[in-house]
């Protein structure tokens, strides 16, 4: 056995430094163990500054003697590389280490072991813990804001249907995949607006499901003996010339009794609300400010001076100003630009102002792509004798929105981020609702439960959707 | 000139379509405003506002002009961004390296924290801060001081207040001590491009920058003070702190959250900068015999920054205009002050939402020309 110097750990003493280190390690791990989750005080013998930072001073020399280069053990080289390079990252690393232990108590008590979950009114929750009661009473309230119970299930088909239509691209066949950007661009935008927009406002009936559902099994068994080239055409056509065939020509009111619905109940958008609000906004902001993004993008690029001078005009107005401004303005001052007894509802005029701010974002994200792209794609297509519109279509911006998927994607997610500021014009999503409960005087202090379920509920939509992105990019990554 | 009719006509029919949309809402605001009454102006702005602000940087009551509270939003406004630029940038420089520490745990760690303040939204945070966060606070009779001077109570962060003798001459100690450290930091360069010769700039400019301002101190007159907050009872159940500073509960929040919510941002653009520098920049400095601190002072940061600044700037900015959403705490900023009380008293919706629309616009509009102008100024020039 050689000579131990202690300020100097080295591999010759290996396992008197592994031994020694750890077991101070150790001390200090269950010293602040112990305090944190038993609330035992294994120092408290020691004066108060010193029972505070003995755990650290213990930890670092453990971590001080530990630290030898290739000590032939794996697990502690890596340990030493990742946690323990040198003495202030130790300090660091520990420090880390005891954040966390001491924080996991705390947080787990309140959120499960003190908190309550059971009975449904605010006499149960007594406790230090949070009470979930609270959010299970107002559940729909946050899910549906002031929308009537019983026609909730307008809101809920509403949202299955669109997840159903939108999923047409994953189970399609070769086939019919390149048909697909039509379907999303065009069809699938007008059958969302048409579905969420009337089917959850109401009002008399605009859809027959009866006649629907009968045109749409005709036309599909008929679709059997149509050409495959022309199927697309069909498809296009057929069902809607059936539908309307079926409802104003053929049957009559009388004959037909099947499912038929008997009109469904006026609800208007004032009384819209909740996380479904959140969602409706984000959807048709979504669809309306891509097409105008891109228009402008296009525009701010091309050739004709006073066009490109009307589109960065349009985009740096936009982008220069706060959304909450552009709020104040579809609310006070819009209603101001339009005929007297034109009225256009707040719900519409927010979602017209959230588009138009966000497509200007969208717009700077797209020309970012068509900037990146080298010439010779322009030059090349143009050789072949392309038009301005084919060059476009079918060479820039193909490989110009592959290029901008993650700015785009960061767009909507700032869109989504930003939707409860709908507040400004009274409109209620999920944080409004939050705000409105926290003043029910049956319900008083209860403000941090309901923000921490909003903060999980946006916090999962938000990852999701930048992880998503983050796929979609690499999925996408082609060279060029 | 060879004009074609085909270069011509989408212009035009742009152009006649811009027209007739403006043509159309302002025809149909002139007949708005005749039909109600209101007249078209900007003449409100001198009249008496006739209302109270809570907090306010500038002498501001009742009797002062629209035009006095439009200053005073504004004030307020900046106020929050300079704080809440200078809070978020120590905090996103500190982050964004943290994410490149070799640490695992630190790594971790900083990837928590701009994972989570990223995706959830600003308004939340902001009333998380304000309606739970800082409503758990104790009264200000209960509050401990901290370090025996601050008190953080319920109704907003009580510092104490300076009280400065002379402060001008201390002023000036200040500005002369930045005029030296320019002038040797030229002299410097200077002396290291003609004779190779290395001056400690450093250790000469924090000593200047400590030294002038202390003397100014002993021999200026120059004398400071300062007044502690002392808790008063205004009634049996009701206490207040006088002196000192006091900071409102809404501007705590609303920089707090601001602050976290940004330094996510400029954590990322930071990384992306240090990521950008490539690692054959580093080894090259090394390998002429650069210290490791001269490689970072001359090599990684001037080519870091170049990446970074762009898109930190657009933070700044965003943040800026983030503060707009003080309104939904009540934070009398520009929004709430003129685009919401002023509105509503004067009902000059078309005037009002113009005027804070142009502020916002001009100042973004400026700040990304001065950045153009830092751009080109440090881009690389290419021969």
């Amino acid at each position: 056995m050689s000579k131990i110097n202690f300020l100097k750990p080295d591999r010759a003493n290996l396992n008197t430094f592994l031994y020694a280190g750890s077991f101070l390690f150790l001390i200090s791990f269950l010293d602040v163990f112990f305090n944190s989750f038993f609330n035992l005080n294994l120092t408290g013998f020691l004066p108060n500054f010193l029972s505070f930072v003995l755990p650290l001073v213990l930890g670092f020399i453990g971590l001080y003697f530990i630290r030898i280069e290739y000590s032939g053990i794996k697990r502690l080289d890596l340990l030493n590389k990742h946690i323990n390079t040198n003495n202030f990252n130790a300090v660091l690393s520990l420090l880390i280490i005891f954040v966390i232990i001491k924080s996991i108590p705390p947080i787990l008590s309140w959120f499960v072991v003190d908190a309550s979950f059971a009975g449904d009114s605010k006499d149960v929750c007594t406790g230090t813990g949070a009470c979930w009661t609270y959010i299970k009473v107002w559940m729909r309230r946050f899910m549906y804001g002031m929308y009537p119970n019983a026609e909730q299930w307008r809101i809920n088909l509403s949202f299955i249907s669109l997840v159903l239509l939108g999923s047409v691209g994953y189970f399609a066949t070769d086939k019919f995949k390149k048909y697909l950007t039509l379907y999303y661009v065009v069809i699938y935008p007008l059958i969302a607006f048409l579905f969420i927009f009337f089917f959850i406002s109401g009002g008399p009936v605009f859809f027959d499901f009866s006649y629907g559902i009968i045109a749409a099994i005709l036309s599909i068994i008929i679709g059997f003996f149509i050409p495959g080239r022309f199927k697309f055409y069909y498809f296009l056509i057929v069902p809607l010339a059936l539908y309307i065939i079926l409802k104003y020509f053929l049957f009559f009111e009388e004959y037909i009794e099947l499912g038929k619905l008997e009109g469904l109940n006026w609800v208007e958008t004032g009384a819209w609300g909740g996380l479904s609000l959140t969602f409706i906004i984000s959807f048709f902001c979504l669809i309306f400010c891509f097409p105008i993004g891109m228009a402008f993008a296009l525009g701010r690029r091309s050739g004709f001076p006073l066009i490109r001078y009307i589109s960065v005009g349009f985009i740096e107005f936009w982008r220069g100003v706060p959304l909450i401004t552009v709020l104040f303005m579809s609310a006070v001052m819009f209603p101001m630009f339009l005929p007297e007894d034109f009225f256009i509802d707040k719900l519409v005029r927010a979602i017209i102002a959230i588009s138009l701010f966000e497509a200007a974002y969208v717009a700077e994200v797209i020309r970012g792509g068509l900037q990146a792209l080298p010439r010779g794609q322009y030059e090349a297509a143009k050789s072949l004798g392309m038009g301005y519109w084919k060059m476009h279509i079918f060479v820039i911006l193909p490989q110009a929105l592959k290029l901008v998927i993650p700015g785009i994607a960061n767009t909507f997610l700032a869109l989504v981020k930003d939707t409860p500021l709908i507040f400004v014009v009274g409109l209620l999503e999920i944080v409004g609702m939050l705000n409105l409960a926290k003043t029910n005087p049956e319900w008083l202090g209860f403000a941090m439960e309901g923000y921490v379920f909003a903060a999980i509920i946006f916090w999962i939509i938000c990852y999701a959707m930048s992880k998503y992105s983050y796929n979609l990019e690499q999925k996408y990554k082609t060279d060029i | 000139m060879n004009l074609k009719l085909k270069d011509i006509v989408p212009q035009l029919i742009t152009v006649i379509a811009v027209v007739l949309i403006f043509g159309f809402f302002t025809y149909n605001a002139q007949i708005n405003m005749e039909n109600r009454g209101i007249d078209f102006g900007y003449g409100f702005l001198s009249q008496e506002s006739s209302f109270d602000v809570q907090f306010s940087l500038i002498e501001y009551d009742g009797s002062h002009s629209y035009f006095r509270a439009y200053l005073v939003g504004l004030l307020n406004t900046i106020l929050v961004s300079v704080i809440g630029i200078i809070i978020a940038t120590i905090l996103g420089v500190i982050v964004g390296v943290a994410r490149l520490s070799p640490n695992y745990l630190i790594n971790k760690f900083a990837a928590f924290y701009v994972e989570f303040f990223r995706n959830i939204p600003l308004l939340l945070q902001i009333f998380f801060w304000y309606f739970a966060a800082l409503r758990a606070l104790p009264l200000p009779q209960d509050a401990e001081a901290i370090f025996g001077v601050f008190f953080l109570t319920i109704k907003g962060l009580y510092v104490p207040a300076f009280i400065w003798q002379n402060f001008s001459i201390f002023f000036y100690s200040l500005v002369a001590a930045v005029i030296a450290i320019i002038v040797i930091r030229i002299h410097a360069k200077k002396v290291q491009e003609n004779q190779g010769k290395q001056i400690p700039v450093f250790f000469i400019s924090l000593g200047l920058i400590f030294i002038l301002p202390l003397l100014s101190f002993l021999i200026g007159g120059v004398k400071l003070s300062f007044e502690v907050p002392v808790l008063k009872q205004l009634a049996t159940t009701s206490f207040i702190y006088e002196g000192g500073v006091s900071l409102p509960p809404e501007l705590i929040a609303l920089t707090l959250s601001l602050s976290l919510y940004t330094a996510t941002f400029i954590a990322e653009c930071v990384r992306a900068g240090i990521q950008g520098v490539g690692k054959g920049q580093k080894e090259a400095a090394a390998s002429i015999g650069l210290t490791p601190n001269q490689v970072l002072k001359l090599v990684i940061m001037p080519q870091a920054l170049r990446i970074i600044i762009p898109p930190t700037t657009n933070q700044y900015l965003n943040l800026t205009k983030n503060s707009s959403l003080a309104a939904a705490i009540a934070y009398p900023d520009l929004v709430l002050v003129f685009a919401g009380t002023a509105l509503m008293q004067t009902g000059k919706a078309i005037e009002i939402v113009s005027i804070t629309m142009f502020t916002y616009l001009t100042l973004s509009i400026s700040i990304s020309i001065l950045m153009n102008w830092y751009n080109k100024r440090i881009a690389i020039q290419e021969k």
